[in-house]
């Protein structure tokens, strides 16, 4: 069965297509201001890039931020329930899922059946979503991928006092004054946003396999503090941005738990 | 800083200092001053035999020991005072550890308390500060001690911070910034995020939707009222009520927590920002006068 999957991010819109748990084809567009216009961009983009034509896609599932945008969706799925899903069939041995998107983060923890026994989600403040590194490459003047690229050459552990990513841009800006060198300040918003996400972790309890997801999983600078603080590694799949557009398609064809 | 990033410096509050023209320090038993360094401000408060003499109110620089001499030199500037002629003096606010030529140092809580009671006399109950980088709610006795209080430090909503951040976005300066926002036929919804960082991007996006800029700043202050006023309500608040720090200067924060509380905070009869180095002068004058009982 081919069925289609599409995430509405924040930041961006992905979907993929599927048939019987492998990946025909994947659309990414920006979530710009129309929404419709994102979408429509996204799943074209998939169908194109899995060579079909939409009448062969049999069911269509929703999830994200946006879910309920999705005017065609035949159904619509939490976050949560679409991340686990697309994590679990790519790693079954996984017990917690960490995704770590644009403006949210989540860490979900399943059982040996691949279900959702427990979650925890931070979407009230930047400082544990992709937004805080933006900020700061901003701040440091850097590309993001080289912020995470520079993180890695870092020796020094500078500890950032502030929480809040508006606060954490002036302590950047003082920590540049005071000629702190610029990897080691790429590796103290790594740290401070490991902590952060860690954190959110431990309250639903870390299980071995890890997964990490969502676009920050793209970020070595940011996996490597994160496995530093969690003290073990995690698995991070090809395209760890689409496995929630992946999970929504499994369920969408009754593969997911 | 924004300092040499931006062209146009919305976030730029102005600076003041002042003195008494007509007292003549010279006379005086016992002068005394409170510096308070804060993230983002810092302001010194001369005081002679417990009245107000002079002030200033600056920005704060990079280094906060340097930040209390310019601070201190401002407020001195035009007075024929200096230094060696304060008897006593006290550090407060965040950087109250690093004021070269303080004797003690006192915790911002207790000298916002205490100036807020100088200020508003001994009716005044409840004092929100809203200061640069943290918001403080005090509950005080008629005495000007801290009854109990609650803070944010953690995050930027609802600081002038947070503030500064909006007047840069939208390109209006941060003194036009409140009064803006009250020119709506009626409110609109608030922001939907607390985050400033969230609410930057969901402001961007109801600007490209076509919103002026009142709407959104009216927006924008009311989820900033509403943050507060949550922080209020967990602390109780009893009249007098009174608002500090520097954003207490912008109305459309001030008019729209009246307006949820509803309650009417004092007016103010000084500046604002300097409520706790006056705290902090207060608590110089008491010092020394037990200082010298005990010679």
């Amino acid at each position: 069965m081919i069925t289609a999957g599409i995430d509405v991010g924040a930041k961006n819109v992905k979907v993929i297509i599927q048939e019987d748990g492998k990946i025909l084809g994947k659309g990414l567009v920006l979530a710009g201001l129309d929404t419709q216009a994102s979408i429509k961009g996204a799943v074209d983009a998939a169908l194109k890039d899995a060579d079909l034509a939409s009448d062969k896609v049999e069911k269509v599932f929703a999830t994200g931020a946006g879910r309920k945008d999705v005017p065609d969706a035949d159904d619509s799925y939490t976050e949560v329930g679409a991340d686990a899903a697309g994590a679990i069939h790519l790693y079954p041995q996984a017990r917690t899922v960490i995704d770590v998107g644009a403006e949210e983060g989540r860490a979900i923890r399943v059982d040996e059946r691949g279900k959702v026994v427990d979650f925890a989600i931070n979407e009230r403040c930047a400082a544990g979503a992709g937004a805080f590194t933006e900020a700061m490459a901003r701040a440091l003047e850097l590309p993001l991928e080289e912020l995470g690229r520079l993180s890695l050459t870092s020796t020094k552990a500078v500890p950032m006092n502030a929480q809040c990513a508006v606060f954490a841009e002036s302590e950047v800006v003082s920590l540049i004054h005071a000629k702190t060198e610029k990897q080691d300040i790429a590796r103290a918003v790594h740290d401070a946003m490991a902590t952060r996400i860690t954190s959110m972790a431990r309250r639903v309890g870390v299980k071995p396999d890890i997964a990490l997801i969502g676009g920050v999983a793209r970020n070595p600078g940011f996996v490597d503090s994160l496995q530093r603080d969690l003290e073990t590694e995690v698995l991070i799949p090809e395209d760890p941005e689409y496995v929630s557009a992946f999970g929504a398609a499994l369920l969408a064809a009754g593969l997911g738990k | 800083m924004a300092e040499d990033t931006t062209s146009k410096d919305y976030w730029r509050w102005t600076e003041s200092n002042w003195h008494d023209p007509d007292m003549d320090w010279r006379e005086g038993d016992i002068i005394s001053a409170g510096v308070d360094v804060g993230s983002v401000s810092s302001q010194t408060v001369i005081m002679v035999d417990g009245k107000l003499y002079a002030y200033s109110n600056m920005r704060t620089g990079s280094d906060s020991p340097k930040s209390a001499e310019n601070a201190m030199d401002w407020a001195l500037e035009g007075t024929g005072m200096t230094l060696d002629d304060i008897h006593y003096a006290v550090g407060t606010g965040y950087g109250r550890v690093n004021v070269p030529f303080a004797k003690r140092a006192i915790t911002e809580i207790a000298c916002h308390a205490r100036g807020a009671n100088f200020m508003y006399g001994p009716t005044i109950k409840t004092v929100l500060d809203m200061g640069g980088q943290d918001c403080k709610a005090i509950r005080v006795d008629q005495k000007g001690k801290v009854v109990s209080f609650l803070m944010n430090d953690k995050c930027a909503a609802g600081t002038g911070r947070g503030m500064e951040v909006f007047a840069d976005l939208l390109g209006v300066h941060i003194t036009k910034v409140g009064e803006m926002s009250l020119q709506v036929d009626e409110e609109p919804p608030m922001v939907s995020s607390t985050c400033v960082v969230f609410a930057k991007s969901e402001a961007s996006a109801l600007l490209r939707e076509g919103w002026p800029k009142e709407k959104v700043l009216a927006a924008y202050c009311l989820a900033m009222a509403h943050r507060v006023v949550g922080l209020l309500e967990r602390l109780g608040i009893e009249e007098d009520f009174a608002i500090t720090g520097g954003i207490a200067k912008n109305i459309g924060i001030v008019s729209r927590v009246e307006k949820e509380l509803g309650i009417k905070a004092l007016k103010p009869s000084l500046d604002t920002q300097i409520a706790g180095a006056i705290g902090g002068a207060l608590f110089a004058t008491a010092l020394l006068k037990k200082e010298r009982k005990k010679k």
